[in-house]
């Protein structure tokens, strides 16, 4: 049961950062109907540009606490910025002039950005493992191992919470800016009927580069966040996360924001626990066999809803 | 009536889909506080007029002039800021947005200030809407669906109105309830009104003017009864009679 429980929260830590980027796949699907094969790259480019911030500020674990949380939440917030003008490039530079084209060109040119933005970090950033010390350690001991101290001690660490809390905040925040403001309002009208949000008077172009930059924004959290979970990046880390956050957005019903945040949670707890009780070599197997027997029975994804509409 | 500017201005208008011509050359005034009607069978070229006016697609060559000013090559979404609406072809409701959702989003262009009035406006006009303004626009019926299109486009407080088609479909009670709407946006607010129709019948009694198109061009013009009287007219469009 502590073993269960333990997997459980890590689980739901690495289900938290595939969701943050699923929501930005899920997102530009529901919008231009492509699946922007860059963004992967794009999480990398965020958790770049968040290490080299932080190096750049010089935090370390010596840092005061209340400043190093001070410098960590700047660091989240110029990340995100950053990361989200990216974003806004690639969507400008690739998408944008093949807009009206047939349908697989911007697909090859997102495997383009992919590439490129792959390589672009390679030569400026070199190839090697860039390491971080942790900077957050520490956390709470669920159980203490039992009398004997045999037992098995569940660990809920300080980085666990923040990056549950960060993803529960963000999704709460992302969830009510679709749904209930001006702009989220023109973002759905864009993916139900593009020339009837123009003749409503909304500039589809830019309602689309948000689109854009608010997934790269939410990508740069979870490459933050990656960064300071794992303390180690490469330019290549875009490449698989964005492979399993893909399948979080299919998996939960691709165009479904909801469904991205849910596919992304069960990605990370199918992952954990098949490492946790079964083998970690299978891990990927397990979650992309999973996403192949629910694709079967339920082809639009899990909260994928079928088109109910009268004619 | 005869103010000496029209607030819509089109001047040799040519249309393309490709290679094919839709528009050849349409020329067509609407002034301030008129309904202006154009008939025309099928695949005439009507609705591209319609959506020509809105830059979606862009004309050839010619001018659209609205309000002095020459919109032609101007963005649509920009035209649409200008005070023009239009409730198009298929009535093209958000279907997974509420009824409530659909009208904010006529009210887009808006500065928001006269929402809570707006809203009011369309709901005594529509009262259906009211009741239904939490659904979900795709589960409306056909009838509901061409009221939602109306008041949407009534939203954004236009000056100028595009109906395309609203008889479509619609049973002859919504059908005259919706033209009775028309009529009172036109006589107490003094709404410009540019009304595409099949039914030629209704759009001739109910607008001042009108032009009849033939496959890109415009073959005739005059007031509604005019054009209502005249022989050829009833033989080509009101076949079958009032309906």
């Amino acid at each position: 049961m502590d073993y269960f429980l333990q997997q459980l929260i890590n689980g739901v830590t690495l289900g938290s950062i595939y969701g943050l980027i699923a929501i930005g796949y899920t997102m530009v699907y529901g919008i231009i109907g492509m699946i922007n094969f860059a963004h992967g790259d794009i999480f990398m480019v965020g958790a770049f540009v968040a290490l080299i911030l932080i190096v750049t500020l010089g935090l370390s674990a010596a840092t005061p606490v209340f400043l190093l949380i001070f410098a960590l939440i700047l660091v989240l917030v110029l990340a995100m910025a950053l990361t989200a003008v990216w974003g806004w490039t690639v969507e400008r530079v690739a998408y944008r002039p093949l807009r009206g084209s047939f349908r697989l060109a911007p697909l090859i040119t997102a495997i383009g950005a992919s590439i490129t933005l792959q390589n672009f970090v390679q030569i400026s950033q070199g190839a090697r493992n860039k390491p971080l010390q942790p900077l957050i350690s520490g956390g709470f001991q669920l159980t203490d191992g039992g009398p004997d101290g045999t037992g098995f001690v569940v660990q809920l660490s300080y980085m666990q919470i923040i990056i549950i809390v960060t993803t529960i905040a963000l999704m709460a925040g992302f969830t009510f800016l679709i749904n209930k403001t001006s702009l989220g309002r023109s973002q759905r009208a864009c993916e139900q009927d593009r020339k009837m949000a123009a003749l409503l008077g909304v500039n589809v172009d830019r309602t689309i580069s948000l689109t854009f930059v608010m997934g790269a924004a939410l990508a740069a959290v979870a490459g933050l966040m990656f960064l300071l979970y794992y303390g180690v990046i490469d330019f290549f880390i875009g490449f698989l996360a964005g492979v399993k956050a893909f399948t979080a957005a299919v998996l939960g019903g691709i165009g479904s924001l909801p469904g991205a945040m849910l596919g992304g949670l069960l990605i990370g707890l199918i992952e954990t626990f098949w490492s946790g009780y079964f083998s970690v070599e299978y891990k990927d197997v397990a979650a992309f066999s999973i996403l192949a027997i629910v694709l079967i029975f339920m082809p639009e994804g899990l909260l994928g809803k079928p088109e109910v509409e009268k004619v | 009536m005869s103010s000496a500017q029209p607030l819509l201005k089109v001047r040799g208008v040519e249309t393309f889909y490709g290679k094919i011509q839709a528009l050849k050359g349409i020329d067509m005034d609407i002034y301030e506080g008129e309904i202006v009607t154009i008939i025309g069978a099928n695949g005439a070229g009507k609705s591209t007029l319609m959506m020509t006016v809105c830059g979606t697609p862009q004309a050839r060559n010619g001018d659209v002039e609205y309000a002095g000013e020459n919109i032609t090559y101007k963005p649509t979404f920009e035209i649409m800021r200008t005070g023009i609406a239009q409730s198009p072809e298929g009535r093209r409701i958000f279907p997974r947005m509420t009824v409530l959702e659909n009208l904010m989003m006529g009210a887009m262009v808006t500065d928001g200030s006269t929402y809570e009035e707006d809203l009011a406006r369309v709901f005594k006009l529509f009262p259906r809407l009211k009741e239904r303004q939490g659904q979900r626009g795709g589960t409306l019926s056909g009838g509901e669906q061409q009221m939602l299109a109306i008041a949407r486009a009534l939203m954004s407080r236009p000056r100028l109105l595009l109906l395309d088609e609203p008889s479509l479909g619609l049973a002859p009670i919504i059908v005259k309830q919706i033209f009775d709407a028309i009529k009172e946006l036109n006589e107490r607010d003094g709404l410009t009104v540019f009304l595409v129709e099949q039914n030629a019948y209704h759009a001739l009694k109910l607008a001042h003017r009108g032009y009849v198109m033939v496959n890109g061009v415009i073959t005739m013009s005059g007031t509604g009864s005019e054009l209502l009287a005249r022989e050829d007219v009833k033989a080509a469009y009101l076949e079958g009679g009032a309906h």
